[in-house]
């Protein structure tokens, strides 16, 4: 039997999220949602695993901490240390608390920017992309689920018109 | 489904629903400019030229055409600085931390709060650059390896740590508000057409970068902001902290204050909501987002403004009453200086539109009027100026040397590049306001049916 793709087109987030945890319960896999905004709860009634974002900010965050200090220490401690103000630079740890606002700087301007490429990446996302949605109203007020039916179309489809879809594309996969 | 109190007044007025939002968002890309635009637009790019040639001047003969003097060798250039950089911090105050503490009402108001962030931050970079005097010499700031025998910047200074704390505000700024961006370049995208405006439609393809709303990229999506909004918290506190140990470090009497960190960081956030204030409530009559921003929105931003504008007042009879306490007579004279000296006039301004005119807020009926609120908002930008003001050229004045005693008086120059930076400011915030979707309208749907009047009035 020939694959098929199903776009059921629904108006209203709450409708949706519903819908979706249906259709889950009756073991037809969703394999996409596309929706204007982001849905509370649609990532676990979909069985999304949680993100690791906040992961890849913290260990860029101790990069960006670790290479401040380095380049600190090599330039105010090791390259030319000098005596300022009666405060020699003899000493890391002597002179740390002075060097915290850069670390802090360093920390932040790591995490920030090289998490924020990570999610660009992992989403490929990148300046030009083409757009993969299957539908130009996702973006507006529509909310449409993509469902993948090898075995019975009909089926597929008399479940997303019960769960409130509002319009049925079928294209083949 | 998430449910609101249903005392709390609806943020989204007039019955909007998901595709109304697109398409008021969209007009102002959409459309063409109205007259208002083009006139405001035709002053500020004045202004701006203006500006440019005032900068150019600078550099082409040196810091001696600005009013400076032997006594009084930091003016204007640092006043506006302050300044710009204070009206940067509301931005990233509304966007960060009002996220974190889920405050729903900064939606409507957080792009272009941060566009100002970025704008104002822009200005403020300007000056150092062109105090500089040879502005091309600008990366001897920055800690890079170098042939002119090991110079190294100083770590210890809070002149590098300004830089470093500028430059990562800026940047992330940027990053904050564009990833927010492409979801709502991507709504716009979606609604152009290939065959009426090929170029446009391009254009916003390639902002939008591909984005097309996948579940999993908003469960990022979200991750993602929330970490960068608790990134961006300490980093606002950081950057005006820094920014007044510029002064708190150094010995001059007024300056050497342990209170100047907390004391610059709510003058900043005061002065900056009050710049968005200003230009919020000319932006939704310009380009009609009335039931957006609400009057609901503005006695928000007056509540932060009367809490922040107490706060600054307070540390202003804080520092009269510790430089009275310390004992030290030139410390003492500082302040006596201030209040009675021939700048007292300077000192006046900044006392009544700074303490007196945020108490005005306690009175509901001025809280809750735009009107009331713009002209308010006016009087506190001008404040804030001579707050800085005060704090820089009176301290210097009047030094430890009676025969060293001088007035300041800025040159043309010095009054050209200020007005510059207006007319600068003005004229990216005007063309963002043509060519960005001017409110977070993917945020915004996520509230509409929490927050918005035809949802919240249904029983």
């Amino acid at each position: 039997m020939s694959k098929k793709t199903l776009y059921g087109i629904f108006d209203c987030e709450q409708v949706l999220l519903a819908s979706a945890k249906e259709i889950r319960a009756n073991k037809i896999e969703i394999k996409e949602v596309y929706s204007p905004f982001p849905i509370h709860g649609l990532d676990k009634a979909l069985g999304l695993k949680e993100t690791r974002m906040a992961i890849t900010a913290f260990i860029y965050g101790c990069i960006g901490l670790s290479l401040g200090a380095l380049m600190i220490y090599n330039i105010m401690i090791v390259d030319w240390p000098q005596n300022i103000g009666g405060k020699p630079n003899w000493t890391f740890y002597h002179n740390m608390p002075a060097f915290v606002p850069i670390l802090f700087e360093c920390t932040v301007l790591f995490a920030a920017h090289l998490m924020s490429i990570t999610y660009l990446i992992r989403c490929g996302l990148f300046p030009g992309g083409e757009s993969d949605s299957p539908d130009p109203r996702t973006t507006d007020d529509k909310f449409l689920m993509e469902i993948v039916v090898e075995g019975d179309l009909a089926a597929a489809k008399a479940m997303l018109k019960k769960t409130g879809a509002t319009e049925i594309n079928e294209k083949d996969a | 489904m998430q449910k609101e109190a249903e005392i709390r007044d609806p943020l989204i007025l007039g019955n909007k629903t998901y595709h109304d939002i697109t398409k008021d968002i969209a007009r102002p890309v959409e459309g063409k400019a109205n007259k208002y635009w083009w006139i405001l637009f035709s002053l500020s790019l004045v202004l701006f030229i203006w500006g440019i040639l005032c900068m150019a001047y600078t550099i082409g003969t040196g810091i001696g055409a600005w009013g400076l003097n032997k006594t009084v060798n930091w003016a204007w250039d640092i006043t506006n600085f302050v300044w710009w950089i204070g009206i940067g911090h509301a931005g990233t105050l509304i966007s960060a931390v009002l996220l974190l503490f889920r405050q729903k009402w900064r939606m409507s108001i957080n792009r272009s709060a941060e566009a100002m962030t970025i704008f104002g931050v822009t200005q403020a970079a300007l000056f150092p650059l062109i105090h500089m005097g040879r502005p091309w010499l600008a990366y001897y700031v920055f800690p890079i390896p170098n042939q002119f025998g090991s110079l190294w910047v100083n770590f210890n200074s809070p002149l590098l740590w300004d830089v470093f704390a500028i430059s990562t505000y800026f940047s992330v700024s940027v990053v904050f508000w564009y990833i927010g961006l492409i979801p709502d370049f991507a709504m716009i995208r979606d609604r152009m057409s290939a065959t009426i405006s090929p170029m446009k439609k391009k254009l916003y393809s390639f902002l939008s970068f591909g984005w097309s709303g996948k579940a999993k990229h908003w469960q990022r999506f979200e991750e993602v902001s929330l970490v960068l909004a608790g990134l961006a918290t300490p980093l606002v506190f950081s950057v005006h902290s820094i920014v007044s140990m510029d002064f708190a470090t150094s010995i001059v009497p007024g300056w050497h204050t342990t209170i100047f960190p907390p004391y610059f960081v709510l003058g900043a956030l005061f002065s900056g909501f009050a710049m968005v204030e200003t230009l919020l409530i000319i932006m939704r009559k310009v380009v009609s987002l009335e039931s957006y921003i609400t009057i609901k929105h503005i006695e928000y931003m007056n509540v932060i403004i009367l809490l922040t504008g107490s706060l600054v007042g307070t540390a202003y009879i804080t520092e009269l009453f510790m430089s009275w306490y310390s004992g030290v007579e030139f410390e003492q004279y500082a302040f006596l200086n201030r209040a009675t000296g021939p700048y007292w006039w300077a000192y006046a301004i900044m006392m009544t539109c700074n303490v007196l005119t945020p108490q005005l807020y306690w009175i509901t009926k001025i809280r809750t009027s735009f009107v009331a609120t713009f002209i308010l908002s006016i009087f506190i930008n001008i404040g804030m100026w001579f707050e800085r003001f005060v704090i820089i050229v009176t301290s210097l004045h009047r030094d430890y040397l009676p025969s060293a005693w001088t007035m300041f008086s800025p040159s043309f120059v010095d009054i050209g590049i200020f007005l510059g930076t207006i007319g600068f400011f003005f004229t990216l915030f005007l063309l963002y306001s043509r060519t960005f979707p001017v409110i977070a309208q993917a945020e915004l749907k996520s509230i509409l049916k929490l927050s918005g009047s035809e949802y919240k009035n249904k029983k």
